[in-house]
């Protein structure tokens, strides 16, 4: 067995799986918040990161203000989306909804492609690329602060849901709407809110692949990666999004090493995630933590 | 628990209409209306004095609890609306407006069955009673909270956990958190034990006189919200049908008939049905 390809594949799968947690998070702060299905969340990825090529190599920014800007911009952008296209769906059935975000998801890609092409494009070097080892394996720095950033927007996400007053409305517009506004909540504010910081942190995420793997469409794939993940930890939980996120992350690494070793079928990798998803569905379709509501009469 | 429940605690009574200044919060001849269709109050008009509890009474479906969405704004949640009459907080017209500025304009409403998060802490639920505040007092607020409620500060769980009362006490204490200048209470005896019932109540008498926060009580129990109110309405398919201050209700012949029980002689189910049918209050 060649361990070596193997703890190479879990290191990716680690990191690749944290990115997963991350677009996982915030596609579960716009569900728990506002009750949509977001299929538009790769796009988010997409979009963010597109931004920030242009800004970096038309107008030459440097990679923090270029950064800084897409962030901004993305903050618009989920706040417009939700305020011009999703406030006015508001009421309507669901199946609805999902139809918008479907519509939007093919709309951007469709823009992405027609404003900056068909191909892939690389991001301009930004730090050195450099290896670390750790425990006899060659990681590649970029890789460490993917994982880096990762863990800092997780945390920084526990900390507002737990502490802040923001966080604290969302969560209780997130229980119950009619609740949170007898609490003095404005419940558009906190959906506008919710498309905003979702938006932002996965334009983050798209940056950061970005950086690793150069712009194309493919990112927006992220966005039906999400899916196996979010259902593994169940649609409603922030924590069980992380832990899907990798753990869907280190299965299609590893199902990528079977195949590579072993099947020799080829793009195992891409489909592993989604057969876990039909057996999730089948034995456990509330996923790992999804809430059973607490009951007391 | 500290609280006293001796009679003096009563506050002082006059007729809500005689007061020289005007009512903390008027509701003027409102039509309630749901789903375009449903009218659930046709003219409904009290006035509730500042610093004193107003109890607001009748039987199941009279428009008790329509009546205190309409005026926490809450209504609009549920697609009902007020077509006609006003509502008039502070000298200001707050019918129409949205329930979350109503609550920045000082009335917070209690909802009916508690309406605690479940899924947060006690701590978690008490902060974001006080999220329209942006003030340093809510620190000092939630001790003072803690005071009026020692067993909230036991509980360390979710809130879901708790017993009926203690959710009950979160939610006046949530309530408390918003320096609220009326709390709309909905039947806050619900589902409690007759003792616990006694100590809420007794409760929010502690409140009302130590804060002066302006009380309206909607309640099932009319004998125990008499005893705290100053002033009481009687509500009837969607009207005020009787209206006077608390002794006067108390001693009031149909109001012992209908919602106090008992009465002189006990009747029998066929003369009380043929004593209603000869007086429906008009």
């Amino acid at each position: 067995m060649n361990t070596e390809l193997l703890g190479q594949l879990l290191i990716n799968g680690i990191v690749v799986g944290a990115l997963y947690g991350v677009v996982a998070m915030s596609f579960v702060l716009i569900y728990k918040a506002s009750q949509v299905v977001n299929f538009a969340q790769g796009e988010f990825l997409l979009i963010g990161a597109w931004t920030c090529w242009w800004l970096l190599t038309k107008w030459q920014l440097p990679f923090i203000w270029g950064f800084g800007f897409t962030l901004v911009f993305m903050t618009l952008f989920g706040l417009l989306l939700q305020v011009v296209v999703l406030r006015p769906m508001i009421g309507e059935p669901i199946i609805s909804v999902i139809m918008v975000t479907i519509g939007l998801s093919i709309f951007f890609q469709a823009l992405m492609k027609w404003m900056f092409g068909v191909f892939a494009q690389p991001f301009p070097p930004i730090f050195e690329t450099g290896q670390v080892d750790v425990l006899g394996l060659r990681i590649q720095t970029v890789y460490v602060m993917s994982l880096g950033i990762s863990v800092v927007i997780m945390a920084v996400f526990a900390w507002f849901f737990k502490f802040s007053r923001m966080g604290l409305a969302m969560r209780a517009t997130a229980f119950n709407q009619q609740v949170a506004q007898s609490l003095g909540i404005s419940v558009r504010t906190v959906f506008a809110l919710s498309w905003a910081i979702s938006a932002v942190v996965s334009s983050v995420a798209g940056v950061v692949v970005a950086v690793v793997n150069g712009v194309s469409s493919a990112l927006s794939f992220y966005g039906i990666k999400v899916f196996p993940a979010v259902i593994l930890g169940g649609l409603d939980s922030v924590v069980g999004a992380v832990l899907g996120g990798l753990i869907v992350g280190l299965l299609e690494n590893f199902a990528h090493f079977l195949d590579a070793e072993y099947l020799n079928w080829g793009n195992m990798y891409q489909v592993a995630p989604f057969y876990v998803l039909i057996v999730i569905l089948m034995i456990k379709p509330y996923g790992l933590f999804g809430t059973k509501d607490i009951e007391r009469v | 628990m500290s609280v006293t429940t001796d009679a003096g605690a009563r506050p002082s009574e006059r007729p809500a209409q005689g007061a020289a200044k005007p009512p903390l919060l008027s509701v003027n001849n409102i039509e309630v209306v749901y789903n375009d269709v449903i009218l659930v109050l046709r003219g409904l008009s009290l006035q509730v004095p500042e610093g004193e509890i107003v109890a607001l009474l009748g039987a199941n479906g009279a428009g008790k609890s329509t009546t205190l969405k309409a005026i926490s704004g809450l209504l609009k949640t549920e697609d009902g609306e007020v077509t006609r009459g006003e509502v008039v907080f502070a000298g200001e017209r707050i019918d129409g407006t949205d329930p979350d500025r109503i609550v920045r304009k000082g009335i917070f409403q209690v909802m009916e069955g508690r309406r605690i998060i479940a899924d947060m802490t006690c701590l978690e639920n008490l902060r974001l009673g006080a999220f329209t505040r942006r003030d340093a007092g809510v620190k000092q607020d939630i001790e003072m909270v803690y005071e009026y409620f020692p067993r909230l500060k036991e509980r360390t769980g979710l809130a879901g956990y708790l017993s009926g009362g203690e959710q009950q006490m979160l939610a006046i204490g949530r309530a408390l958190m918003a320096r609220p200048r009326l709390i709309l209470m909905d039947e806050p005896s619900m589902g409690l034990s007759p003792l616990l019932v006694k100590e809420v109540f007794g409760i929010i008498r502690q409140i009302n006189r130590d804060l002066g926060v302006t009380i309206l009580l909607v309640e099932q129990n009319a004998r125990m919200a008499l005893q705290a109110a100053s002033y009481g309405y009687i509500m009837e398919s969607g009207k005020v049908v009787l209206d006077g201050t608390a002794s006067e209700l108390e001693g009031n012949e149909d109001v012992k008939e209908f919602y106090l029980g008992g009465g002189d002689e006990r009747r029998s189910f066929r003369n009380l049905k043929s004593f209603k049918r000869r007086k429906r209050w008009l």
